[in-house]
């Protein structure tokens, strides 16, 4: 593992990688193809902006429109170091703050570079017509955004994923007109075909007419999203899933920090049994809403019957110089305890109060409608209560994968041209992502890093000329037509949400919010069960040769339930407290997170050992040259 | 709740579908109407019979995957809200559900409940873009745009391209869809050097797809989930008309 990080001080690192790095001449460009899987931020920006460059692109998702990936649920906004408000920020603070905010555990390198072309974005966005918040002079408007305290968050509304995501569409979608990308819809990534130790091809279903096809490229760039839908409850779109980094693994991609996972703290709370995802509510709410709960355990008074002076408004009282905007870990942390203590709000009692009671008498309705209008009706259609006049009830819910495949500095995975872009990889957060930079991330990959890197990697690589009747394409699609009959061959009992159902369960239990060692062994114990259930009374009805959405999510919780085993593996393993990893064993006497950084400041990588062999743990040693690790304060 | 749902059934593009009736008992008003459509398809899948296939994914209201008419209704009978987000509290006990895939010529059946709605793509790919590659953009700031424009392009912008608006059309056209995204790029200054190609491209391909005229029934408005304004289509027919009398 060479995680290739360029020599030299940290804010000239990257330009001098730009140089260094070999270039591939306009006139060959085209000569090169490159397979995107994913249509999101990441991937749409990726795919649009090499078939600029002139390579040739073939771009698969598996919505029925590039323009629908998850990306588009981003609600508050993206971060930049644009400093337009003359507040204090600064390339040097948002790379210390992101990396920070991660707990130290992601790479100084990575995270700087991020910050360098975070301003690049907006410019980029803005030039494609995104339609980003204005001020009445005309210049672009900030917001401050959980975890920060600069106002460096640019946002459409409450829509900025969905704006950003139809840029990058809309820049694919010319690509696309101009025949310089091949879309292919409703298609999954199902195998990564790897030829002399190079990701070399893709294997994927057409989700309607069910054939099985061999794609065959110079590079493979994975941008596929996180697993959060592993917990069967979250915030994730209910196709989201883990089988193309899975498989990547499979084939011999190291999968970097898998128990990094972000649960975050402003999400409606669970309210059936037949619920079948979470909602999540923007964490700008936080920017005028205060949480509170009741002093008295079990107070089952309605909200505007608990005075003032009963009220706990924990996170002001704890952390009183960030407040209610204090990062995610810390604050779905302390709705959970203040829940454990039996002072949760709602039937339940999993909840807390989002109170906008005072920001209304302090600023009117109607700038809070302004502000947060979408949102406001958002909640009242889910759960029928107006919060202009009830105050919401929220709760910490699975949102975004820190972790995920472990990539370089060039974002090259350990296979050689297999590229693993935005969520799916493990880069930049850490052990906790602060909000507004995922998008910020998923872009950053897609415009700017990825056109540069992948050049060098065909500039400097001879691939031999392979076609899709090579024998390791032959043997990746008998692969999946294995995988597939052998999950319409079952023909159990069980429905296949009833199996994601139950590992959803169980893995929040033991290893969501909080974790510890019995939790975690019990877990070890009761996946490989749940498993073997699976493959012996699964009920998947239909055939593989049609369009059958049972199919697609039984292969997809097939992955959940062996890859579930690697987290709790990890986060057994990683026995330290960190950002969104909070082993309940290592905590500081205030219970707060207690980083291990003489043990545990590295990168856990993971590597498939075969079937019936514990995966191998590898690390990646992080060196911190510009900061030094400090324990994490908000208070 | 106890209902009755009348369920569009279709093999496949090629078959012939009808209508199959199901009762499903004990749904809770506070499920949503995609979670009660997969409590049915998992009774249907442990009786044996094949699940009902229907698009989803979000499950927020903005990925604009799900669709679905229901009792004759785009996304159902609440003002401003996509299938993912009803739910059924805004149904009472004993009532019979009609559930339908969008139908239009240019939206074809594929299974059950899922349509293709690949031809919104195909309108956007002919020109419905800026035409600005990566890196080199200036300044986020170096050009001012007034907030009533920013605002105006926006609510354009808000669309999720679901298709209710032609599923809820008489004429099965796609005029409230295609002006969205021309009034969009319209409304602010960096689409307007290819403003006039754009709306000229983006119509013809939109009559190209099978999708029909509008004659003016608001029934695209009324069912848009993100409420954009039919004066969009009156501003987009100003464009095309002044692009076709234009040389740009």
């Amino acid at each position: 593992m060479d995680a290739r990080i360029p020599a030299g001080p940290l804010a000239q690192k990257w330009d001098r990688r730009k140089f260094e790095m070999k270039l591939v001449n306009p006139a060959n460009k085209r000569k090169y193809h490159v397979l995107v899987v994913g249509s999101g931020l990441a991937g749409a920006s990726a795919a649009a902006s090499l078939a600029e460059l002139g390579y040739g692109v073939d771009c698969f998702c598996y919505q029925d429109s590039a323009r629908r990936a998850h990306s588009i649920a981003a609600q508050g906004g993206i971060n930049a170091a644009k400093n337009y408000q003359n507040d204090g920020d600064s390339v040097h603070r948002l790379f210390y703050d992101t990396l920070k905010g991660g707990d130290f555990r992601a790479r100084e390198a990575n995270v700087y570079r991020l910050a360098q072309v975070s301003a690049a974005i907006i410019d980029q966005c803005v030039a494609q017509g995104v339609p980003f918040a204005r001020e009445y002079g005309g210049t672009l408007a900030n917001r401050s955004f959980g975890g920060a305290q600069v106002s460096r968050t640019f946002y459409a509304r409450g829509q900025t994923g969905q704006q950003l995501l139809i840029g990058a569409y809309q820049a694919l979608s010319r690509q696309i007109g101009l025949g310089k990308v091949n879309m292919h819809e409703r298609t999954e990534m199902l195998d990564l075909v790897v030829v002399d130790g190079r990701a070399r091809g893709i294997v994927t279903r057409d989700l309607v007419s069910g054939a099985i096809k061999t794609w065959i490229g110079d590079a493979v760039v994975l941008a596929t999203g996180g697993y959060g839908n592993l917990y069967f409850l979250s915030t994730n779109a209910v196709g989201c899933n883990v089988t193309a980094t899975f498989r990547a693994w499979k084939k011999g991609a190291f999968f970097g920090n898998p128990c990094f996972t972000q649960i975050h703290p402003t999400c409606i709370p669970v309210h059936g049994e037949h619920q079948s995802k979470l909602t999540l509510m923007s964490e700008s709410l936080r920017n005028d809403g205060r949480i509170w709960v009741p002093k008295q355990k079990g107070d089952k008074r309605a909200p505007d019957q608990i005075p003032e002076g009963e009220r706990d408004y924990y996170l002001e009282r704890k952390y009183p110089s960030f407040g209610n905007l204090s990062p995610r870990d810390i604050a779905s942390r302390a709705a959970k305890q203040a829940c454990d203590e039996g002072r949760g709000v709602g039937e339940s009692g999993l909840g807390v109060y989002l109170d906008f009671a005072e920001a209304i008498q302090r600023l009117s309705r109607d700038v809070i409608e302004q502000r947060y209008g979408n949102l406001f009706q958002m909640y009242e259609r889910i759960t029928g209560e107006d919060p202009y006049k009830v105050p919401m009830r929220i709760y910490p819910a699975v949102h975004y994968t820190m972790g995920g495949l472990w990539v370089d500095y060039h974002l090259m995975s350990t296979i050689p041209g297999l590229f693993v872009l935005g969520e799916a990889n493990f880069s930049d957060h850490g052990a906790n992502r602060l909000g507004a930079s995922a998008l910020m991330q998923g872009l950053a990959d897609g415009y700017f890093v990825i056109p540069y890197t992948i050049g060098d990697y065909l500039a400097t690589t001879k691939l031999e000329k392979i076609g899709a009747d090579h024998a390791e394409c032959r043997k990746s699609e008998g692969t999946v037509r294995d995988g597939i009959a052998k999950l319409l061959a079952v023909r159990g009992k069980r429905t296949v949400m009833s199996f994601h159902r139950q590992l959803g369960r169980l893995m929040w239990d033991q290893c969501g919010m909080a974790r510890n060692d019995a939790g975690l062994k019990k877990a070890l114990q009761e996946i490989p069960a749940i498993r073997e259930e699976f493959w012996r009374n699964v009920n998947v009805l239909g055939d593989g040769e049609s369009l059958n959405p049972a199919l697609e999510r039984a292969g997809r919780v097939a992955d959940f339930l062996e890859f579930g085993e690697l987290m709790c593996r990890d986060a057994l393993e990683r026995r330290e407290s960190c950002g969104g990893h909070f082993r309940e064993e290592f905590q500081t006497p205030d219970g707060e997170a207690q980083r291990d950084d003489a043990n545990f400041t590295h990168v856990s990588a993971w590597e498939y050992a075969g079937p019936n062999a514990a995966p191998v743990m590898h690390k990646e040693p992080l060196v911190f040259e510009e900061v030094q690790p400090s324990q994490r304060s908000y208070k | 709740m106890r209902l009755t749902l009348r369920v569009w059934r279709q093999k496949n593009a090629r078959e012939r579908g009808a209508f199959k009736s199901y009762t499903l008992d004990d749904v809770s008003p506070d499920s949503s109407f995609l979670e009660m459509l997969d409590v049915l398809n998992e009774q249907l899948t442990e009786r044996g019979e094949d699940p009902v296939a229907f698009d989803s994914d979000c499950r927020e209201g903005i990925c604009g995957t799900c669709s679905l008419m229901i009792n004759g209704a785009a996304h159902g009978p609440e003002a401003a809200t996509t299938t993912c987000q009803l739910h059924m509290r805004s149904f009472r006990d004993g009532d019979t559900i009609t559930i339908e895939p969008f139908r239009a010529r240019a939206f074809p059946v594929l299974c059950d409940l899922v349509v293709d709605r690949s031809a919104f793509d195909r309108i956007v790919q002919a020109g419905g873009f800026v035409s600005v590659n990566t890196g080199g953009a200036p300044d986020g700031n170096a050009l001012p745009i007034a907030k009533v424009d920013a605002d105006r392009a926006m609510d354009a912008a808000a669309c999720i391209g679901c298709g209710a608006c032609v599923a809820a059309c008489p004429n099965a056209s796609a005029m409230l869809f295609v002006a969205a995204k021309i009034g969009h790029l319209a409304s602010l200054p960096q689409g307007q050097p290819e403003r006039d190609a754009r709306a000229r491209s983006m119509v013809e391909r939109m009559d190209a797809e099978g999708f029909g005229n509008c004659t003016n029934h608001f029934e695209c408005e009324a069912a848009c989930p993100k409420e954009i304004s039919a004066k969009f289509i009156a501003a987009m027919n100003r464009d095309y008309v002044r692009a076709k009398t234009s040389r740009g």
